[in-house]
């Protein structure tokens, strides 16, 4: 497996809103996290979603995105997460 | 923009804590949906079920329940890849209304 981001890589969610079959939730788009876990390498669903074979395969990750960044209005304490599945195509390191 | 099923944040009614069991049309709907997606028949995927479930349109999609969303982007899909046509499903659509009818009398 050759992922581009490792475990404590900083990553922002690629502000895009194209019609389809998408895995990333809106509510991620264009927020930063940080990568918690790389999971594998799948068959890219968006692709799967209309019968072909969604190749080449896309790593997955656990992204972790602070609450107060998800939620202007958020109470909760400081160090909350959301932890969310993304794709390594929706993905941009924070230098990028 | 966000689509109607992406509902991730949004405000929801309280969740409803009750266990209930499935109608036996709805434990034929899995099975349908199992052996149309599993690795020695492979007609569709859990994707494609879910691109359909996403695109029967916010009226559908929030008056269905769960397993209604399934039989109904199965059904499309089914169309879609030629496996059914519109008018064999027509055709036994009517057939089972006939047998219910006879039950009701």
């Amino acid at each position: 497996m050759n992922a581009r981001f490792a475990v404590g890589d900083k990553v922002r969610v690629r502000e895009a809103y194209p019609p389809g079959h998408i895995r990333t939730p809106h509510f991620i788009r264009g927020k930063e996290g940080t990568v918690t876990a790389v999971i594998g390498d799948f068959a890219n669903p968006e692709e799967l979603a209309y019968g072909r074979p969604g190749i080449p395969k896309q790593t997955l990750y656990w992204v972790a995105f602070p609450q107060t960044g998800l939620w202007p209005d958020y109470a909760g304490p400081e160090h909350d997460t959301a932890v969310v599945d993304v794709f390594d195509h929706w993905l941009v390191g924070e230098q990028q | 923009m966000r689509r109607h099923h992406d509902m991730g944040g949004l405000d929801a009614d309280a969740v409803e804590q009750t266990e209930h069991d499935y109608s036996p049309w709805e434990k034929r709907v899995d099975a349908i949906m199992r052996l149309l997606s599993d690795e020695k028949r492979l007609v569709m995927t859990v994707d494609e079920l879910r691109r359909g479930i996403e695109n029967l349109g916010p009226g559908a999609y929030d008056e269905y329940n769960y397993y209604e969303r399934w039989i109904s982007s199965i059904t499309n899909i089914l169309i879609e890849k030629g496996v059914i046509t519109v008018d064999e499903l027509g055709a036994k659509m009517e057939e089972a209304k006939a047998r219910w009818q006879e039950t009701q009398t």
